[in-house]
C-alpha cells in the first residue's frame, strides 16, 4: 500500500519534471532569439533587461547547462519574471489560482451530483422521459461549443432576465462583511459554473445511466432482490455504488479537458482566474506567464489524477490490493 | 479494408453491408448524415450560389437579419455580410477539423498498435509518453503552440492533433491486445507472416470498427477545438471561420444577438451531425449494445 503510494508520487514527480523540460524545449524551438521570447515581443525590452535575461538564463552557455539552470530555478519555485505585469510569474499565477479552482470545483460538484442522480433516475426506465432527457442533454452537451453556450446564457440573463451578473467575480461597489462578499461571489459564480458544469452534467448522466444498466444485470443484484431487499436499496446501495466507479475514473481522466473548458468559460465571463490570465498574456506575448500557466495547470491535472486514484480505491476495495 | 476473406462458411454479405443496414434504419443516424451533408453542401456549393466576399463591408454595421432584402442574415459590427461569413467560415473549420482528426488517428493508431502488439517494454515506454501527453491540458497546450509558432491553419491542425491522440492510442492498444491473442493471428504467425504484415494487414482491419467510431467523434472534438482557438483569436486571422465570427462579435452580443448566435448554431449543428453519425456507427458495429 505505502510502496504503491510512494511509487505513484515518484511517477508524478517524473511527469512534473517532464513538463518543465517541455516548457524549456518550447522556448528553444520557438522562432527567434530565446531572450526576446522570454522578454516578450510586445514589451520592446530595453538593452539592460535583455542582458539580464541572457545572464540569468545562461543563454550564452551550451543547451544542457541552460536546461540545468532552468530546472534548478523552477524546482526552487522560480518560473521567471513576467515582464508584462512586472511581477514574478509564480506570484501572478498564485493570485489567480483561487478563482479557477473555485470555478472548476463548483462546476464539477454540480455536474457530479446532478449527473449521477439523473443517470440513476434514467436507468430505472431505459425508455422513459428521464432517459430521453439524458440522451438529448448528452448530445447538446457534447455538440455545443462551451463558449457559445456561455454567450447564449449571457444573452438570456444579461438582456432578457437580468437575474445573475454576467461578468467578473465581485461587485466593487458592494460594501459589507465576509458573508456579503461570499454571497456576492456565489452570485457571480452561477453562470460560469453552470456553463462549464452543463458539459459534464451531460457526460456524467449518460455514463451513469449506461453503467447502472450494466450493473443492474449483474448476479448480485438478482441475489439482493431475491433475498427481499427493497428497490430503493437495490438502486441506491447495491447498484449505484458499483456504477459510480467508471464515472469517477472518467471524471479524473478528463481533468485536463475541464481546465481547457475553464479557459474558455473564464474568457466569456471575465472570471479573474488562470484562463483569463492565459488569454491576456498570450495577447501580450508574455511567454513566461503563459508557460507558467501551462505548468501549473498540468500540476493540477497530476494532483487530480492522484486524488481520483485514491477515490477509486475507496469505492472499490479490490483495487486497494495493488495491481 | 481487405480483411482476409478465406472463411469456410460462405458469408452472404460482408460485415460492412450489415452495419450499413442497421445504420440506415436509425432515424437519428440518418438525421446526422443529413445535417452533415447540408453543411458540406453549403460549404462547397455556397460560394457559387452566394457570391459575396465575407471580408467586404456591404452595409451599415449591426443590421439585423431580414431588414435588408440583399442581406438576409444581417451584418456584423463592421458591416460585413453574416451569410457570406457562414458559408466561407465552414471550409476552414471543416478542413482543420478533418485534418486534425487525421493527424490524431495517425499518431494514435501507430503508437497504440505497436504498444498493444509488442507489449512488454515497448508498451511501457509508449504508454509513459501517452500518459505524459494526457496530463497536458489540451486547449492550453494548443494555445501555447499556436502562439509560439505561427497561427496558420496547418499549425492549428497540428496542435490539435498533438494534444488529442492519447485517447486513440489507448483504444487502439486495447483492441490490439485483445486481437493479438486470437487464433487467426497465431495462424498467420505459423505460416510465417512478419510482424508488420500481422499488425497492419491482419489485426488493424479487425480493429477498425471501434476506430472508425472513435475517428468520427475525434472529428467533432477537433471542430470544437478549432472553434475555441479561433474564438480566442488564435487561429489564422486572414481566414474567415465560425469561431472567429463569434470572437469578434461577442462585444456586441447584447445589441446584436445574431452576430454570435448564428455562427455558433452552425458549429453546434455540424458537431451534432458528426456525433449522431458516430452514435449510429457505434450501434451499427455493436448491435448487441443497442439497448443502452
Amino acid at each position: 500500500m505505502y510502496r504503491r503510494i510512494l511509487r505513484q508520487l515518484l511517477y508524478a514527480a517524473a511527469l512534473i519534471l517532464a513538463v518543465l523540460v517541455l516548457n524549456f524545449l518550447l522556448i528553444q524551438l520557438a522562432p527567434g532569439d530565446p531572450a526576446e521570447v522570454i522578454a516578450g515581443e510586445m514589451g520592446g525590452a530595453s538593452a539592460e533587461v535583455m542582458a539580464a535575461i541572457r545572464q540569468q538564463y545562461g543563454l550564452d552557455k551550451p543547451l544542457p547547462t541552460q536546461l540545468a539552470l532552468y530546472l534548478g530555478r523552477a524546482l526552487q519555485g522560480d518560473l521567471g519574471m513576467s515582464y508584462f505585469y512586472n511581477r514574478p510569474v509564480v506570484d501572478l499565477i498564485l493570485s489567480r489560482l483561487g478563482p479557477t479552482l473555485l470555478l472548476v470545483a463548483t462546476a464539477l460538484g454540480f455536474a457530479m451530483i446532478l449527473g449521477t442522480r439523473l443517470g440513476m433516475l434514467a436507468s430505472r426506465n431505459p425508455r422513459g422521459i428521464a432517459s430521453a432527457l439524458v440522451t438529448v442533454l448528452s448530445l447538446v452537451g457534447y455538440s455545443a461549443p462551451v463558449f457559445w453556450t456561455g454567450l447564449m446564457l449571457v444573452i438570456l440573463f444579461g438582456a432578457t432576465i437580468p437575474l445573475f451578473p454576467i461578468a467578473g467575480m465581485i461587485d466593487v461597489v458592494k460594501q459589507g462583511g465576509p458573508l456579503v462578499r461570499a454571497l456576492d461571489i456565489a452570485h457571480h459564480l452561477v453562470l460560469p459554473a453552470l456553463t462549464l458544469g452543463l458539459v459534464y452534467l451531460a457526460q456524467y448522466s449518460r455514463l451513469t445511466r449506461a453503467s447502472m444498466l450494466e450493473v443492474l444485470g449483474a448476479d448480485y443484484i438478482r441475489t439482493a432482490r431475491a433475498k427481499g431487499v427493497g428497490e430503493r436499496q437495490v438502486f441506491g446501495r447495491h447498484a449505484f455504488r458499483n456504477a459510480l466507479l467508471p464515472v469517477v475514473t472518467v471524471a479524473g481522466m478528463q481533468f485536463g479537458a475541464i481546465i481547457s473548458g475553464a479557459v474558455l468559460v473564464e474568457t466569456v465571463f471575465s472570471w479573474p482566474g488562470l484562463g483569463t490570465l492565459a488569454f491576456q498574456s498570450i495577447l501580450a506575448r508574455d511567454y513566461p506567464t503563459v508557460l507558467g500557466i501551462l505548468f501549473f495547470s498540468t500540476l493540477i491535472v497530476i494532483i487530480a489524477n492522484l486524488l481520483t486514484d485514491f477515490v477509486s480505491r475507496l469505492l472499490d476495495p479490490r483495487l486497494a490490493g495493488g495491481r | 479494408m481487405t480483411a482476409p476473406a478465406r472463411t469456410t462458411v460462405p458469408a452472404a454479405r460482408g460485415p460492412m453491408a450489415e452495419a450499413w443496414d442497421i445504420f440506415r434504419r436509425s432515424p437519428s443516424a440518418m438525421l446526422g448524415l443529413l445535417l452533415l451533408g447540408l453543411v458540406i453542401l453549403m460549404t462547397f456549393a455556397g460560394p457559387f450560389l452566394y457570391q459575396v466576399d465575407p471580408f467586404e463591408i456591404v452595409w451599415a454595421p449591426l443590421t439585423p437579419p431580414g431588414e435588408e432584402a440583399t442581406i438576409p442574415l444581417g451584418t456584423d459590427n463592421l458591416g460585413r455580410d453574416i451569410l457570406a461569413g457562414l458559408i466561407e467560415g465552414g471550409s476552414a473549420t471543416l478542413a482543420v477539423g478533418f485534418a486534425a482528426a487525421a493527424i490524431t488517428m495517425l499518431i494514435g493508431v501507430v503508437i497504440g498498435a505497436y504498444a498493444g502488439f509488442y507489449g512488454g517494454i515497448v508498451d511501457d515506454m509508449l504508454m509513459r509518453v501517452t500518459e505524459f501527453f494526457q496530463v497536458l491540458p489540451p486547449l492550453l497546450f494548443a494555445m501555447v503552440v499556436v502562439t509560439l509558432f505561427q497561427p496558420t491553419l496547418v499549425n492549428v491542425a497540428l496542435a490539435i492533433g498533438i494534444v488529442s491522440w492519447p485517447q486513440t492510442a489507448r483504444l487502439t492498444r486495447s483492441e490490439f491486445r485483445r486481437i493479438r491473442t486470437l487464433e487467426y493471428v497465431s495462424a498467420m504467425r505459423a505460416i510465417g507472416a512478419g510482424d508488420g504484415n500481422i499488425i497492419w494487414r491482419v489485426i488493424l482491419p479487425n480493429a477498425l470498427p471501434p476506430l472508425i467510431v472513435s475517428a468520427t467523434l475525434t472529428i467533432g472534438m477537433a471542430i470544437l477545438f478549432e472553434a475555441g482557438l479561433s474564438f480566442l483569436g488564435l487561429s489564422d486571422p486572414n481566414v474567415m471561420s465560425w469561431g472567429l465570427m463569434i470572437g469578434s462579435g461577442r462585444e456586441y452580443l447584447l445589441d446584436a444577438w445574431w452576430v454570435v448566435t448564428l455562427p455558433g448554431a452552425m458549429i453546434f449543428l455540424t458537431v451534432l451531425g458528426v456525433s449522431l453519425v458516430g452514435d449510429g456507427l457505434n450501434d451499427a458495429f455493436n448491435p448487441r449494445m443497442r439497448e443502452r
